[in-house]
């Protein structure tokens, strides 16, 4: 009896490491964990990065900037039209080119649109990632509307490729904005469907509640932006404070809550959704006619210097930071992704949780690996 | 603060400080032996409260290895850009700042992984994207693409 007791206490007392992923589904990709276990919980973490790194930064010294836009897509694929505005802002901004209203209001547009198929995906994936399956068909049959009318007006569906510095690839598709309209009637009946299904779930939210703290103080210090920054009340939407595109045109309200936990997190992606819908219904009745695209030289050249633009992508905030010294391709090029900032907040988020908390946590994260990589 | 009281702010601290003005926001050269002491007090003075930083990028001039820090104050609103240059390119030292900015640790790692730059001090300095073997730091100018990975379009 004795023994066991001694036994039962070195197991407690006892640290070991486990990997979790690369291979892991929780992980969403290829980003592996090893976690220092006592028991069940997680006493630390520390990633390990790599594994889908391309070397884009280095690519796209040798790269000219019309080509630069199309590896940005590959970085937050679910944000692929942001990533894409970011470079076209930048661009535009350093050889001072006023892009006409149509364009601000349809990238706009668009940004919005990618933002709720990006968080549809998180919602069907963070059910799925704690044993919820329904979730991920009620997230994909939704999303599929959204990536038809991307389908129609940008000729693809994930990458979409639309924006080009100087405006857009094409004009919009006839049928667009009788589309977009189509779908925000549809989505508003579906979108109360997702807090029935899993918002009020009981055993959805014991598994959220207070789990993965994190402070505002703290969001701010491992610069955790986007939703999951604002859940903690870190106002950190560029949207509002360094408006671009037609985003100075609308109305809409910044999502803060204060607790800083996983259900936090949640409940403000549900929200964004709604807010996105808002700012696309207030921008699709008034698209401005003008021209769909300006002029630009075929070699594009940024004067000598350096440029920095920011903008709210899916997870937070994208910024490309470009040094040039007016050559045709740049001479350093350096993408602030969200998601390598978010990842840094993870080991601190996860002590002393349990190991099968750490599944929600970084479900409520929402991590993109390429991004991450680069 | 305006650009120029940040700029007499950083004066009062140290003199050994080069300005530049980018329309984007103050640009702040800084050598490497007051660069630790003037982030600390960047970050930690109420009037500057530089709580955010929101991008670290290195740079390779060729003749000297730099790191960028883009700062901003969630409080107060203001961006600064601070630059530091290791000159001596075969042994580049920086000072870490990872004990004020918690995110500062996996965005060195990632600098000293590209472009070999060691920061002094801090914890866990490993490569963090290539694999630990790896000749050499990509992301210099004067790297060797011996399998011709980046090279494609040539």
């Amino acid at each position: 009896m004795e023994d066991i007791l001694l036994k039962n206490k070195l197991d407690k007392e006892q640290e070991y490491f486990i990997n979790m992923g690369p291979q892991h589904p929780s992980t969403h990709g290829v980003l592996r964990l090893l976690v220092n276990l006592q028991g069940e919980t997680v006493k630390d973490l520390k990633p390990y990065c790599g594994y889908i790194h391309r070397g884009i930064e280095k690519m796209c010294e040798r790269y000219t900037y019309s080509q630069i836009i199309h590896l940005t897509d590959r970085l937050d694929y679910m944000s692929a039209h942001i990533n894409n505005e970011a470079v076209c802002l930048l661009v535009e901004n350093a050889l001072q080119i006023e892009v006409s209203d149509r364009v601000k209001y349809i990238r706009t547009i668009i940004d919005e649109l990618t933002r709720i198929a990006s968080h549809q995906l998180w919602w069907a994936a963070a059910g799925m990632d704690l044993g919820a399956l329904t979730t991920f068909f009620y997230g994909l049959r939704d999303r599929e509307k959204i990536l038809d009318i991307f389908e129609e007006t940008c000729g693809g569906r994930l990458l979409v490729s639309y924006n080009c510095p100087g405006g857009l690839m094409y004009d919009i598709h006839p049928n667009f904005q009788k589309k977009v309209k189509e779908f925000l009637i549809y989505f508003k009946k579906k979108l109360p469907e997702y807090d029935q299904l899993l918002s009020g779930n009981v055993i959805f939210v014991q598994r959220m509640k207070n789990v993965g703290l994190l402070t505002k103080e703290k969001a701010i210090s491992f610069g955790v932006t986007g939703p999951s920054g604002r859940a903690s009340g870190f106002s950190s939407d560029i949207r509002k404070k360094e408006p671009y595109s037609a985003y100075g045109n609308v109305k809409f309200k910044e999502i803060l809550r204060e607790e800083g936990d996983s259900l936090a997190r949640y409940k403000c992606r549900i929200d964004e959704m709604w807010e996105s819908m808002n700012i696309i219904e207030q921008l699709i009745d008034n698209i401005p006619d003008g021209s769909y695209f300006t002029k630009m030289k075929p070699i594009i050249k940024l004067p000598e210097g350096e440029y920095y633009q920011r903008v709210e992508a899916c997870r937070g905030e994208f910024g490309v930071y470009i040094s040039s010294k007016g050559e045709k391709n740049p001479y350093r090029v350096k993408f602030r992704s969200p998601n390598f900032f978010n990842l840094s907040a993870l080991d601190h988020m996860s002590r002393n949780q349990k190991i099968a908390d750490l599944v929600a946590i970084m479900s409520s994260l929402d991590l993109v690996i390429p991004d991450i990589d680069r | 603060m305006t650009n120029d009281q940040l700029k007499q702010f950083i004066k009062n601290y140290t003199t050994e400080v080069e300005f530049v003005d980018n329309p984007y926001s103050l640009e702040c050269i800084v050598n490497t032996v007051h660069f630790y002491n003037l982030a600390r007090v960047l970050k930690e003075s109420d009037s500057t409260a530089f709580d955010f930083l929101y991008c670290v990028t290195g740079i390779d001039l060729q003749d000297s290895l730099g790191v960028i820090y883009h700062l901003e104050s969630t409080k107060l609103q203001h961006k600064l850009i601070l630059k530091v240059f290791a000159s001596d390119i075969d042994n580049p030292e920086i000072p870490s700042v990872f004990d004020l900015w918690d995110c500062a640790e996996l965005q060195e790692r990632e600098v000293f992984d590209f472009f070999g730059i060691r920061f002094l001090k801090h914890p866990d300095l490993r490569r963090i994207f290539m694999e630990e073997d790896w000749e050499g730091y990509p992301l210099r100018k004067n790297y060797v693409d011996t399998v011709n990975i980046i090279d494609l379009i040539k």
